[in-house]
């Protein structure tokens, strides 16, 4: 075994070390050790990816010297190696882009256990990649429920309270029906490692017995899951949550966790429970349906709203729906679409928080959106980092929003049924997104009304504002990379999914 | 299909009770309750799961007499699961009452509609 | 609003009735008395910024909900975080006139027994039920909804899950799909390739020892989360944190050096320790291990604490202490652990001797790791414990 095939494992175990090590660290330290820890496992997923795309296959490594039936395991391939870069990367320009108002809004002897927190976020998140094991998932998703809860409310004012007991009480609502998914699924497999829990129930399929179990077992998993990613009807803790955080927190829980949720469900479909399988159960279908919800009501609701933030928490809850819009198509470039579109929204989504901080910080951190008149003037760079979220969002040319909306039309026009409705909901939703983003980016540029009062403008040390638009050149170049040179990324995806069969 | 669940009477109880854990959860606006019911939900999970475990006239799985024989002892995969299940719950129910405390703190209710009235006014504010 | 609502809303069935549904402030109930001292030297400190509020606005301040009570008559709310001056606002309940007679300041406490009085008086409760904004009864109506629906789904999930269970495999039967080559192999050759002769401490320490590893950290980042939470920083000289600290402090209101508890705490503690640390230290011979001993040796510090007063736990037992166990167990765990998965995935000899089955030390990493989680838990249910009752260590 070479030493490349290791670094799945080390990744997530060094993204833990620095985790607990943390909590005797000062605050400046902690920082440091974070972003050192996010640097050396991006490079390491980095690694991981060339190497798989090297070989051309997938491999599993073992936790503890027991195969696989008996002992943990992880599993490294393609797909896995590229989100857990792409994931690397968006949480390091996030936890860098939001560094001067992570340091305003935490307290200062707490700082290092939002340190702690970033730390453990990203080992959960990798685990949730990298794992091969269905328990191993749960415990995972575990900590990074509490992650996300940790995020919401350091900041500690009474909204972020708030936010944060709903947002754990949906979560455990999920995590409630997942387990009980993951323990019928243990009852009629006697498995809980992926692979060989994907032979019983091809086994059971072949068999025809357990099959009342085995669509409950799916329908279980599948919404526990998407109550967690924040699926159209369960989507009630989105807008305060994103709303309301600390900017990093805001962008890592938008453009990373719930993905986390997402990748592993498709995980689930592909690795357990078999795609042929779930097409055939047709959960799909309801995925499909509450996808379509989910796009169009995301962006009435994010058309009513006034304030900036909770605007693009809602257009969050109509991305999600994209996301699940096309799992819900049921065919393979289905999948390849959410996934590119998982990737873009990631990006995208995070640039948009991050560039909104910097917007607001030259107007005077009022909530609503017309308080932002004429600050793409007074800070350029944020100005234009929002300006390429939002047209990437609205589906651009050039941008990598354009290309998901391009793969996702493509993929439906392959399945008969299912092609209507999403033209249209594509099409409905794309002059929603349209409406609300184009009236931000309108507002950012026009000049502000004479006499209004700016408000006073938040002092800002040298390093952070340094950070922060560096952290917005980056997002915007990833944009850009993402749209621009989306083959070899749809190519990769491609082959990722195959090695999932 | 009655019969079957009287013999597995264990599973039933336990999905009547993840049902009522799960309605609190849903159903009650006073937080503390709703902790209850997520504790009430978890508990019927582990109670699902022990009972997965179990085969009649065996014993638990410790090693005794040197005795190494799969006909002597139960399952011990749901046991392992459910103490980790346990600790899981623990946490969390401990973060939730914090936020709990914090909250009734800072707004003087358990309820989370008042709660969310009381924030709603102060943004007004 | 018909009489006859209001006796139902008075009568013991709609009292109970409101506090199934969860109107009634648990903690606030109707013949607990309020805990008028505490509001009154915060509105004493606040002095003139008390804000008052006029009978005709008191449609807005009466919370419906807790129209009834008349307990708690005055409310303290901490003026946000700003905390410049603490607002006491007197949300009062019932008798909203006599409480606007009463000046600011130390009248206060005057104002509060005088409304609890006016608490009984049937008509100007409902008087301040009248002025019930209209808003309110919409969301009644939204509410109802709600509940309909929850409970339709509940019952949904059940007959679901009901209707599933009959058709799996039946209960306590080793014909079951679960039992199958893993468990045999777990109890079959469990003992020599682990050395436990507990095969569920074996299984969870060494076949799947990523799942606990990855508990131990549930357990470690729910702790650092409270204490996000409730550590309230005495040194940081932040405003409002001594108002925050009083808040926290509930020692006044127990008995102190009570001799009853005293002597037991003497006679118990010292036995739940040592049989907290046999648990620890037997996990891979009998049932137990690290978090249930942990757990009994978390369980007899409270005991400890309880009975002595903080002042004797604080002098072996700090935030410093807690932090330096919990990170020296975990980093130790982290890396005996991620030594084991690598040699184990490379397959490399890990040289860690297993021992005679049976004897204290033996089974090779499970004793250490056991020891470790159990000073990890130990300490985190004492830290939460403390945590909730005064912020601190």
């Amino acid at each position: 075994m070479t030493l490349v095939q290791n670094f799945p494992f080390f990744s997530i175990v060094i993204a833990m070390f620095s985790g607990i090590v943390s909590s005797v660290l000062s605050g400046k330290q902690a920082r440091n050790l974070s972003i050192g820890a996010i640097v050396i496992t991006t490079v390491m997923s980095g690694a991981v990816l060339a190497f798989c795309l090297g070989t051309g296959e997938s491999y599993t490594y073992m936790m503890g010297h027991f195969p696989a039936p008996w002992g943990n395991e992880i599993r490294a391939g393609v797909l896995e190696g590229l989100t857990a870069l792409l994931f690397g990367v968006v949480m390091l320009l996030s936890v860098v882009g939001g560094m001067g108002h992570t340091f305003e809004d935490v307290e200062e002897s707490k700082l290092n256990l939002f340190f702690i927190v970033i730390d453990l976020m990203l080992s959960s998140l990798l685990a949730l990649i990298y794992t091969n094991d269905l328990f191993t998932a749960y415990v995972f998703v575990e900590i990074n429920t509490i992650a996300g809860c940790g995020l919401i409310m350091i900041r500690q004012v009474g909204r972020s309270f708030t936010s944060a007991i709903r947002y754990l009480m949906m979560s455990q609502l999920g995590s409630g029906l997942f387990l009980i998914g993951l323990t019928l699924l243990y009852d009629v497999t006697g498995h809980l490692l992926m692979s060989p829990a994907k032979e019983a129930v091809a086994a059971i399929e072949a068999s025809g017995s357990y099959e009342i179990p085995m669509l409950v077992i799916l329908a279980v998993i599948s919404v526990g899951l998407a109550i967690k990613s924040g699926l159209y009807p369960f989507h009630s803790w989105i807008p305060d949550t994103y709303g309301y955080a600390t900017p990093t927190a805001s962008a890592i829980l938008s453009g990373l966790v719930s993905k986390g949720y997402i990748f592993l469900l498709i995980k689930i479909f592909y690795r357990v429970l078999g795609r042929e399988n779930v097409v055939a159960s047709r959960i799909v279908n309801v995925l499909f349906l509450f996808g379509l919800a989910g796009m169009i009501m995301g962006s009435v609701r994010a058309m009513l709203e006034t304030d900036t933030r909770r605007m693009i928490a809602y257009s969050s809850v109509a991305q999600i729906g994209y996301i699940y819009l096309g799992l819900g198509l049921g065919t393979q470039d289905g999948v390849i679409a959410a996934i590119f579109h998982m990737f873009t929204h990631s990006a995208t989504k995070a640039l948009l928080f991050i560039s909104a901080v910097g917007l607001y910080e030259v107007s005077g951190d009022k909530k609503d959106y017309l308080s932002l008149r004429g600050a793409g003037y007074r800070n350029p760079l944020a100005g234009i980092g929002f300006t390429v979220g939002a047209l990437s969002m609205v589906g651009f040319p050039m941008l990598s929003g354009f290309i998901s909306k391009l793969l996702f039309a493509s993929s439906a026009l392959l399945s008969p049924h299912k092609m209507l409705p999403t033209l249209i909901g594509l099409a409905l939703s794309t002059v929603l997104n349209a409406v609300y983003f184009l009236r931000l980016v309108t507002t950012l540029y026009s000049p502000a009304t004479p006499g209004a009062v700016v408000g006073e403008m938040r002092k800002r040390t040298k390093a952070a504002h340094w950070m922060l638009g560096g952290a917005t050149c980056c997002f915007i170049l990833l944009n850009l990379i993402l749209g621009s040179f989306s083959q070899p990324v749809v190519r990769a995806i491609a082959e990722g999914l195959a090695m999932f069969e | 299909m009655v019969s079957h669940l009287f013999s597995n009477i264990e599973e039933t109880v336990a999905v009547i009770l993840f049902g009522v854990g799960f309605t609190m959860l849903l159903l009650h606006r006073n937080l503390i309750k709703r902790i209850m019911g997520m504790n009430i939900m978890d508990t019927a999970v582990y109670l699902f799961l022990a009972a997965k475990g179990y085969i009649s006239g065996r014993m638990v799985p410790i090693v005794v007499d040197g005795i190494q024989d799969t006909t002597a002892y139960i399952n011990p995969v749901p046991s392992g699961l459910v103490l980790t299940g346990i600790v899981v719950s623990v946490s969390t129910t401990a973060l939730l009452l914090a936020l709990v405390i914090r909250i009734y703190g800072r707004y003087h209710s358990l309820d989370l509609d008042e709660i969310l009235m009381q924030v709603k006014k102060e943004e007004r504010i | 609003m018909s009489r006859r609502k209001d006796d139902l809303a008075d009568s013991r069935w709609g009292r109970f009735k409101r506090w199934l549904d969860g109107e009634v402030d648990p903690l606030m109930a109707p013949d607990m008395e309020t805990v008028a001292p505490r509001s009154a030297e915060a509105a004493g400190q606040a002095g003139s910024a008390v804000r008052e509020e006029a009978a005709g606005q008191a449609g807005s301040a009466v919370r419906a909900e807790t129209g009834g009570q008349a307990g708690s008559a005055v409310r303290e709310e901490a003026a946000g975080q700003t905390g410049s001056a603490v607002r006491a606002e007197t949300a009062v309940q019932t008798g909203t006139a006599a409480a606007v007679q009463a000046g600011a300041g130390s009248a206060v406490r005057q104002a509060a027994d005088r409304t609890a009085l006016a608490g009984t008086d049937g008509s100007v409760r409902s008087a301040a039920q009248a002025v019930l904004p209209a808003k309110r009864r919409k969301g009644r109506l939204y509410d109802r909804v709600y509940q309909v629906m929850s409970v339709i789904l509940c019952l949904g999930i059940i007959s679901v899950l009901l209707w599933t269970i009959a058709y799996l495999p039946v209960f306590g039967n080793a014909g079951n799909p679960d039992n199958n080559e893993v468990s045999a192999r777990y109890i079959e050759r469990g003992l020599q390739e682990t050395g436990a002769v507990n095969i569920v401490t074996g299984m969870i320490l060494d076949y799947r020892a990523f799942d606990t590893f990855g508990e131990s950290c549930v357990l470690f980042i729910a702790s650092c989360c409270v204490l996000v939470l409730l550590r309230i920083d005495k040194e940081s000289g932040a405003e409002g944190v001594k108002e925050r600290l009083k808040a926290a402090d509930d020692r006044r209101f127990e008995p102190k050096e009570d001799i009853i508890l005293q002597k037991c705490a003497m006679v118990l503690s010292p036995v739940i320790f040592v049989f907290g640390i046999y648990i620890i230290l037997n996990g891979h011979l009998s049932p137990g291990g690290g978090f249930s001993g942990g757990a009994v040796l978390g369980s007899g510090l409270i005991l400890y604490l309880n009975a002595f007063g903080f002042e004797k736990t604080e002098r072996f037992f700090n935030t410093k202490t807690y932090r330096r166990i919990t990170v020296s167990a975990l980093s130790f765990y982290c890396l005996a652990k991620s030594y084991s998965f690598f040699t184990g995935a490379n397959h490399l000899e890990s040289g860690i001797p297993l021992g005679t089955p049976g004897a204290i030390i033996s089974s090779g990493l499970i004793l250490p790791l056991n020891i470790c989680v159990g000073m990890v838990v130990a300490c985190t249910m004492y830290a939460f414990y403390t945590l909730f009752r005064k912020g601190d260590m």
